[in-house]
């Protein structure tokens, strides 16, 4: 669907995208991750014909950006950073004003804009100037804006920076609904929202991309480690120790004492082999209670700050 | 086109959507309609001279106050964005912003043809220069609007943009009456570049090619100007 070559983009002398290579399917949901000023925004920009690319190519379908980009214009749609848009319009007059340019026919207009105001949740404010709503439906008229042509990809970049966790919920809803049929990149640095909502990320630091793939596989092989989570009753640090460090693909073992009696274990083990059976059977062959056993994966947090604190 | 009337649209109404069409056309009536009255009765003649006179001084105070925002605005909200990202060329944004510009001028004419009506009642007036200095406030509005859109476009600022579009306006309006500080061999280019001259031209009912010429090529200047600053932003 999307077929990006060495793209890079220079500001002056910063080099803000550099040279990425990466292909979009259709039908994914893309989560762009980085650190602030990672170049996420740029290469969006490029993307959506804002800014033109120094070098390299981005390919939309069959059409190239430097030749076909009103083509490429009417295939996205896109949702800028922090919804910029035009404060003394209502959001009816702007809505209706998107349908136009985008030319949607007469008839069919009014049907579209009820369908997005529903699907956005904006009937209360279509006839308040946008410049008065506040910033959760400042994003919402944008997504709809987005949205209005029923473009086949759809661009968001921050989509829920600034909102309130109920308002990220129901953006999250929102794209989820729409994302079953359309090609979606989200930027965020909000980690847990790409965990949520994306199919596929991609890690950007200094304008490169530093990990690429389904947030499973980036978390496996960026960790090599799991964690496993034990709550053990009547059970003393030191036999647990003995039992359970001699069991093969353990790699450190510590201990937190909780309330009384309950001793909290906490394993770090290899991925490369599943050995929850082996601890279950160890614990089974002791007179320790199990209260609680469960694995946990390397969370994203940690390697997200791994693979952009390098260098 | 049909893309840049849409544009064309949305900017026509926001001007009226907004204070600024209101303020900017009572100004220009209270201003017109005072200097152009006050001597009216002295001089005891039916024609609208004086107020043509004065138009291109106005307009240079007037026009830039109108195009100010055109882009400036958009380039600090951040609605810019919006634009360019929408499916439509450079071309068509420039179209559409200079038309609404043109048709507010036309707007803000509207009224003053009260002036030739009322002065047609009191005496024998010769339509021919009013049809002529109207066509020519029309294009010298034209002119004035493509600089202020192309000033716009270069900053976030509209007091800037506005600063910056009156100074060339009122220097391209002056320009013929500074000539006697001149050296000799550059009176006829610098006369040539004069909009009042040009003006002054049609208002008395000539309409002549080169004056028209000269009113389309800065309004070509100005927007081509527009559509290098934008590609250079890309």
């Amino acid at each position: 669907m999307i077929h990006v070559e060495n793209l890079t983009k220079y500001f002056n002398d910063l080099c803000a995208v550099d040279q990425i290579t990466f292909d979009i399917q259709k039908g994914e949901i893309l989560g762009l991750l980085g650190p602030n000023g990672a170049g996420k925004t740029t290469f969006l920009r490029m993307l959506t014909g804002y800014l033109a690319p120094t070098l390299g190519t981005i390919r939309v379908k069959d059409y190239i950006i430097d030749e076909h980009l009103l083509e490429i214009k009417k295939l996205l749609g896109y949702l800028p950073e922090s919804a910029p848009l035009y404060h003394d319009m209502l959001a009816y007059d702007y809505l209706n004003y998107i349908a136009d340019v985008r030319e949607l026919r007469s008839e069919q207009k009014l049907s579209r804009i009820r369908r997005l105001a529903d699907l956005c949740g904006l009937n209360e404010v279509m006839h308040q100037p946008i410049g008065e709503l506040s910033k959760g439906y400042k994003q919402r008229v944008g997504l709809a804006h987005a949205m209005m042509s029923d473009p086949e990809i759809l661009v968001l970049d921050e989509p829920t920076s600034g909102l309130d966790p109920n308002q990220i919920v129901e953006i999250r809803e929102i794209i989820k609904k729409i994302g079953k049929k359309k090609t979606i990149i989200i930027s965020t640095h909000i980690l847990s929202e790409a965990e949520a909502a994306c199919d596929r990320i991609i890690i950007i630091n200094r304008g490169r991309i530093v990990a690429d793939g389904s947030t499973e596989a980036i978390k496996q092989t960026a960790s090599g480690e799991y964690l496993v989570n034990i709550s053990l009753q009547s059970a003393d640090s030191k036999s647990v120790e003995r039992e359970l460090s001699s069991i093969e693909g353990v790699v450190d073992i510590g201990f937190s004492n909780g309330e009384e009696n309950i001793l909290g274990v906490r394993l770090t083990c290899k991925s490369s082999a599943d050995i929850r059976g082996e601890i279950y059977r160890r614990i089974k062959q002791t007179d320790w209670i199990l209260l609680e056993f469960h694995q946990e994966r390397r969370s994203l947090e940690n390697i997200f700050r791994r693979l952009t604190q390098e260098n | 086109m049909r893309k840049a009337s849409h544009i064309f649209k949305k900017e026509f109404k926001s001007y009226f959507v907004s204070p600024i069409a209101y303020i900017v056309i009572s100004i220009f009536l209270l201003v017109t309609g005072w200097f152009f009255f006050t001597p009216f009765f002295l001089f005891n003649q039916a024609n609208l001279r004086n107020f043509f006179a004065l138009l291109p001084v106005v307009f240079s105070f007037v026009v830039p106050a109108v195009t100010m925002r055109l882009f400036s605005e958009e380039l600090s909200v951040g609605s810019y964005e919006v634009l360019l990202t929408m499916p439509v060329t450079i071309f068509d944004i420039v179209m559409g912003k200079f038309l609404a510009s043109v048709v507010f001028m036309v707007a803000m004419l509207m009224p003053t043809l009260a002036y030739p009506i009322t002065v047609s009642l009191l005496g024998q007036l010769d339509w021919g220069p009013v049809v002529g200095g109207y066509m020519g406030a029309v294009l010298l509005g034209g002119a004035f609007s493509a600089i202020g859109l192309f000033v716009s476009s270069l900053t976030r600022n509209q007091i800037i943009a506005f600063i910056a579009g009156m100074a060339i306006c009122f220097g391209l309006t002056l320009i013929d009456k500074m000539l006697f500080f001149l050296p000799q061999s550059l009176l006829g280019i610098l006369g040539y570049l004069g909009a009042d001259y040009h003006f002054q031209n049609i208002s008395k009912g000539i309409v002549d090619s080169r004056d028209i010429l000269y009113f389309l090529s800065v309004c070509f200047v100005g927007l081509y100007g527009t559509h290098l600053a934008m590609q250079e932003k890309r």
